[in-house]
């Protein structure tokens, strides 16, 4: 069985993107399991030393493209040097981040080589197929798991066929988990001269405003989350004063965000991130499946709703039926008399 | 020659308002309860294409929609608000088609309209979020691509300069013609119907639709031809059949299960002083805060 792949991702600073970390950690045990090697592939300019970020999380083969054309990401470059490594590597499986770049991309990529893709997977798994239809028996293939129609019903997917196996994976969902501080693996340098062609660059960037993400709800250990239920952008700021005394980060429903409650970066749930924090306070949220699938992993969960049939409450630790303008004041108020 | 821009939409169902009875007793999907609507970022996409139009003297709008039969409202919908023609693919052999044969069949769609200067679409659809059928088509037509379009700066019968909204920021791109584009949400939402547009197409129909009429449509049609629209079939794009449908679609749906979380033991409070003291004593105590 030929290896993993894992396109990594640059961030604005030239480090590999946090979701590329996270794909390597679960690529390093897909190709454990499967017996095989894990391949990374970095494409960019100024990439000096870029290994030294990949090999820790277990990377046996880094592939690296350094040309200064090739920062910041454009389309069709960086898809050109992914083809090319993957008709000569012929990997088994393929995962990209399901960011700007990967949804852009990874596409591309499979169009290209005629293989299956499954976007915004939540889980990846190695499991055996049996074909009822041709009665043919498959080993070993990569269960893509992902909601599929609004997040009502879990689809198992998988490319019997085709390889490579692709998807994409959105930022949060995987743990990223270093392997071995001391981990080293061999780095193949890509000549992207002999690849690029000018018809490559038809798309030429004129101006870029990006902004590192100053939002990192992420790793927050404990998070107040708002609905549509909060019922204003004004209400929201109570929220931010909880979060202020308890040290905590805001995060919002899909709802919320909608309504223009609060900003997309905070949004939670199957089209935003997923977070596992300590403690979850869920202000306003009725608790669709969409947004539980971002957080039902939370280890307590705390529903503050009016409704006391929100769907939110049967995962909650605690349910507290009342109005948000009137609990969490009271929950500022008790934290600060009690903590002293 | 005019600028030619192609418009790929979708009508998908509204699983955006899942209500309850959307979900059926045996826990499977109740399509019927779901509205069928213009994919939502589709319509950002005709609104992008219909802008153009507005500030260049010769330029048509046609849109593309797969589907049933019934997708030709897509057609009717998007000639309402400005498009000038459009086509329906349909046949049952699209039917179990994934991404890689969908975007297969739009393409032969797309190349039997050639020579255009732009195919655009919304990023993605929402019975889906896979975001895959623009960039695919893209490499199908052998075309470069431009996704998470939010606005088109300027555009020539060479050029085009299109504004994208990336998840971190913007980005201004500068592109040679012709091109695939996807449009983002954040793009302005599309104007409304035209009283005059749905006068003058309100009658317009597929040859499937024509046959199901009671109404004698055919002198109608003769003098205005223009209100046919025109049903593309598998042979009609000259498809290679392997290439569509389930055969066509190498990932398979090996399994659907419904979402079902863990109910817990909720422990139910009031918005009482004497609860919220009590919760967040306990919170503290066991160090989940503080």
């Amino acid at each position: 069985m030929n290896n993993i792949f894992v396109y990594c991702e640059l961030t604005e600073e030239k480090t590999i993107a946090d979701v590329s970390l996270e794909l390597l950690s679960k690529g390093r045990k897909l190709a454990t399991e499967l017996g095989v090697k894990l391949e990374a592939v970095v494409i960019g300019s100024d990439l000096k030393n870029i290994e030294s970020q990949v090999f820790p999380f277990g990377a046996d083969v880094v592939h690296i493209a350094d040309d200064s054309r090739l920062f910041p990401y454009t389309t069709l470059p960086h898809s050109a040097i992914v083809l090319h490594i993957f008709r000569h590597e012929k990997p088994e499986i393929a995962l990209f981040g399901a960011t700007s770049i990967g949804r852009d991309l990874a596409p591309r990529i499979a169009s290209a080589l005629r293989c299956g893709l499954t976007a915004d997977c939540t889980s990846l798994e190695i499991g055996d197929h049996f074909e009822n239809k041709t009665q043919t028996e498959y080993k070993n293939l990569l269960y893509q798991i992902r909601p599929a129609f609004g997040g009502n019903i879990i689809a198992t997917i998988i490319n019997p066929e085709t390889r490579p196996q692709m998807a994409t994976v959105r930022e949060g969902v995987m743990k990223k988990e270093v392997l071995d501080q001391s981990f080293k693996g061999k780095v193949k340098k890509t000549d992207t001269a002999a690849i690029l062609r000018d018809e490559d660059f038809a798309v030429e960037i004129i101006e870029r405003h990006m902004e590192s993400s100053k939002i990192n709800i992420k790793n927050a250990q404990v998070i107040i989350a708002g609905g549509y239920g909060v019922g204003s952008r004004e209400n929201f700021q109570l929220l931010y004063d909880l979060a202020d005394v308890l040290g905590a980060q805001v995060g919002a429903s899909r709802a919320a965000v909608d309504a223009g409650f609060s900003e997309h970066e905070r949004q939670i749930g199957q089209t935003g991130v997923t977070v596992r924090p300590k403690l979850y306070i869920a202000c306003g949220i009725s608790g669709a499946v969409q947004h539980r699938a971002g957080m039902d992993q939370s280890a307590q969960i705390i529903s503050i709703n009016t409704d006391p049939n929100a769907p939110i409450n049967h995962i909650a630790d605690y349910t507290i039926i009342g109005s948000i303008t009137d609990v969490i004041p009271k929950m500022i108020r008790y934290y600060k008399a009690n903590s002293k | 020659m005019s600028f030619r821009i192609i418009v790929l939409a979708k009508q998908v169902p509204d699983t955006r308002n899942v209500g309850k009875d959307a979900m059926k007793a045996d826990g499977t999907v109740n399509r019927a309860a779901l509205p069928a609507i213009f994919n939502p970022e589709d319509l950002n996409a005709l609104e992008l294409a219909l802008r153009i139009k507005d500030r260049m003297s010769n330029c048509e709008v046609i849109v593309l929609t797969m589907g049933p039969f019934r997708a030709a409202e897509i057609v009717r919908e998007a000639m309402y608000r400005g498009a000038d023609r459009g086509y329906l693919i349909t046949d049952r052999k699209f039917a179990g088609s994934d991404t890689l044969a969908t975007s297969y069949a739009l393409s032969l769609a797309v190349k039997k309209l050639e020579p255009y200067h732009l195919v655009i679409s919304g990023r993605q659809a929402i019975d889906g979020d896979t975001a895959q059928v623009g960039p695919q088509t893209a490499e199908k037509l052998n075309l470069p691509q431009v996704t998470y379009a939010e606005e088109i700066l300027d555009v020539s019968e060479t050029h085009i300069v299109i504004k994208r909204r990336l998840e971190r920021g913007i980005e201004t791109v500068k592109s040679a013609l012709p091109l695939a584009v996807t449009v983002h949400g954040s793009a302005p939402a599309c104007r409304q119907r035209v009283a005059k547009l749905l006068m003058k197409y309100k009658h317009a129909r597929t040859v499937t639709e024509l046959q199901n009429e009671t109404k004698d449509y055919t002198e109608l049609y003769n003098q205005r031809p223009y209100l046919q629209i025109d049903e593309w079939t598998v042979d009609d794009l000259h498809a290679d059949i392997s290439m569509l449908g389930l055969s066509g679609s190498p990932t398979k749906v090996k399994k659907i299960e419904n979402v079902v979380f863990a109910h817990k033991d909720s422990t139910l409070l009031t918005a009482s002083d004497e609860d919220i003291n009590k919760l967040m004593k306990e919170l503290i105590d066991s160090h989940v805060i503080g």
